[in-house]
């Protein structure tokens, strides 16, 4: 970008023109403007990373006493080491984050399994096969499934469809990660599906019209060219989906039973990190093991996203390098 | 810098006397109850403006360690430990008064046949030691865990008396608040649960006997005061430091016949039984 910018401030520079003092104070004060407008974009893009940095630095350093041992009750050791159990409020509290970890990857797996293949085979269907007028309905429907605040969603889920899931499938406990995740894909499913769907817009007309000259099928096309044209797009639209189901807290607060277990067992209750901090941050008092344990929750669910936010944009980069060369 | 900004917001609310704010945080069990007191008491008293938050017991205590309530409703008593870190923080002592009496049911389904537990196998069914209902007299059928969040004081008092301070077991599922708790037994006829004697409808409340050998008795007024229902409990107001004009007044007037008559309107039993 920055190349970008350099060659067209030059363009601007090299193209002055000597004659008419009026078009020269016209065009320095445009350059002015430019250089504003610039300098305005280039603070603001600066002040998101550097938010997201202190909300990091604040974040751990309140965890940090554990990683010190100077912490009440709790240490950094201790929360990965046997035994497994959650029990803040105990005589002797145990913080152990390993059933909190399991139980957060379990309900966003669910959640992701049955959102993924749903949301892109709708997608794919809206962008490549629908007529036009079907397309305007199913598009808009979709997106505002992403509008509707995920209380309401925990609270249909919890009301309506945990009793239908139990009755149907025979589950023990009617609060569990499997009815957790699938409330959970509620949420994932607009997201994943309008990124996919503007990727798979976005690919150019001649790609399609190419392909069906030289005999495929519009199935073929959609499969063998379309799709992969897009796949970069597609891996964007699930590592948001990913961000979205690993941070979600209220749905999972109110459906998932939030019993650390450590089990690899769909249909037992789970709790998440999110959940947790969620139900506990009010409680403790500032400053106490549990208050750090949170804390500590709240790095490690950071870690998580930043580090598979960093993957899939690698896996992505490399990906469209192979498709479309290096940029 | 918080402390700061406290202290300054404390000698503006000095500074103005006719405008006088209260604010009150703590127990979800209790919020109903502030609440309503707060609603009469500001209609009587227009000059007084009184916030009422719930949370949880926890949160109310944390709110009064911090400083940023200025009385705490808690379901269980405060801890040495939390009296401690108040007086550290704050430096006054903790004033506890108790507000009210309440009792802690024991719920199931209404499909449940079971009528009566005792209080020792109440405990060995949330620690985990009793998985099946057929082992306390029931049907042949797992039992299922509910019950309230470790912030709240409910869970607290739950713990320490019926427990007997050991951990819940693994399977046990922790919901957000009273009412979701009931809901959750209400749609599961395995279920088991616990909450305030204040809201429940539509499910049925076990007896609770205290040993083998005494009689099971229901959460009514005068089990509770005869202190026949083991599982009975004083709801506190604690400020830091002894309560002090608006305060002192709003407090005098709860632990009046006015402010005892809504606790008993809100569904839980005044302090003093000749109270109506």
């Amino acid at each position: 970008m920055k190349q970008e910018a350099l060659t067209k401030d030059n363009f601007y520079t090299s193209s002055t023109p000597k004659s008419g003092k009026k078009a020269d104070s016209k065009l320095r004060r445009r350059q002015f403007f430019d250089r504003l407008a610039r300098g305005f974009i280039f603070t603001f893009a600066l002040l998101a990373i550097g938010i997201i940095f202190l909300i990091f630095v604040y974040v751990a350093r309140e965890a940090l006493p554990l990683f010190l041992g100077t912490a009440e009750e709790a240490s950094f050791a201790s929360s990965f080491t046997a035994p497994f159990t959650w029990q803040p409020v105990s005589s002797v509290p145990r913080y152990n984050v390993i059933p909190l970890i399991l139980g957060t990857f379990k309900v966003t797996l669910i959640a992701l399994l049955i959102a993924t293949p749903l949301a892109l085979a709708a997608a794919l269907y809206t962008a490549e096969f629908a007529p036009t007028w079907v397309r305007e309905w199913i598009k808009p429907a979709i997106e505002l499934l992403a509008g509707i605040p995920s209380v309401v969603l925990g609270f249909f889920v919890l009301v309506v469809m945990a009793s239908w899931l139990q009755s149907t499938f025979g589950f023990h406990f009617r609060l569990n990660a499997l009815t957790a995740g699938m409330g959970l894909s509620l949420a994932v499913i607009p997201i994943i599906y309008t990124v996919t769907e503007d990727a798979l817009s976005a690919v150019p007309r001649h790609y399609r019209e190419a392909s069906l000259a030289l005999g495929a099928s519009a199935v073929q096309t959609a499969r063998l060219v379309v799709f992969p044209a897009a796949s970069p797009g597609i891996g964007a639209a699930l590592i948001l989906g990913f961000g979205r189901a690993i941070g979600e807290t209220m749905i999972v607060l109110m459906v998932s039973g939030n019993a650390a277990i450590l089990s690899l067992d769909p249909t037992v209750p789970a709790r998440t990190l999110s959940a947790t901090i969620a139900a506990e941050l009010g409680e403790v008092v500032f400053g106490s093991g549990h208050y750090r344990m949170l804390f500590l929750l709240g790095t490690i669910l950071f870690v998580i996203t930043s580090v598979l936010n960093w993957a899939g944009d690698r896996y992505n980069r490399r990906l469209r390098e192979k498709l479309f060369g290096p940029s | 810098m918080c402390f700061t900004i406290l202290s300054t917001f404390a000698l503006l609310s000095c500074a103005a006397p006719d405008r006088q704010a209260v604010t009150i945080k703590g127990s979800d069990t209790m919020v109903a109850l502030g609440q309503q007191w707060a609603e009469l008491y500001m209609k009587e008293h227009p000059g007084t403006t009184i916030q009422v938050t719930g949370g949880g017991s926890g949160t109310g205590i944390a709110a009064l360690i911090n400083g940023t309530t200025q009385i705490c409703q808690a379901s269980r008593p405060m801890t040495p430990k939390e009296r401690d870190l108040v007086k550290r923080n704050r430096d006054v002592d903790v004033a506890e008064i108790p507000v009210a009496l309440d009792a802690l049911a024991i719920y199931v389904n209404k499909q449940n046949p079971l009528d009566e537990l005792t209080t020792e196998q109440t405990g060995r069914i949330f620690r985990g030691e009793v998985v099946n209902w057929k082992d306390v007299g029931g049907p042949n059928a797992p039992i299922v865990l509910y019950g309230r969040e470790n912030s709240s004081g409910t869970y607290v008092f739950f713990k320490e008396h019926v427990l007997a301070n050991a951990d819940f077991a693994e399977r046990y599922q922790a919901l957000p608040g009273t009412a979701s708790v009931i809901n959750a037994v209400m749609k599961d006829p395995i279920g088991i649960g616990y909450g305030g004697i204040g809201s429940a409808t539509d499910i049925k409340t076990i007896a609770i006997a205290k040993n083998m050998q005494s009689e099971a008795v229901l959460p009514t007024m005068s089990n509770v005061y005869s202190n026949a229902y083991p599982l009975s409990r004083q709801l506190f107001w604690y400020t830091a430091g002894e309560p002090l004009g608006a305060n002192k007044q709003f407090v005098d007037w709860v632990l009046g016949p006015d402010g005892q008559k809504v606790v008993s309107a809100v569904g839980y039993y005044p302090l003093n039984r000749e109270v109506p």
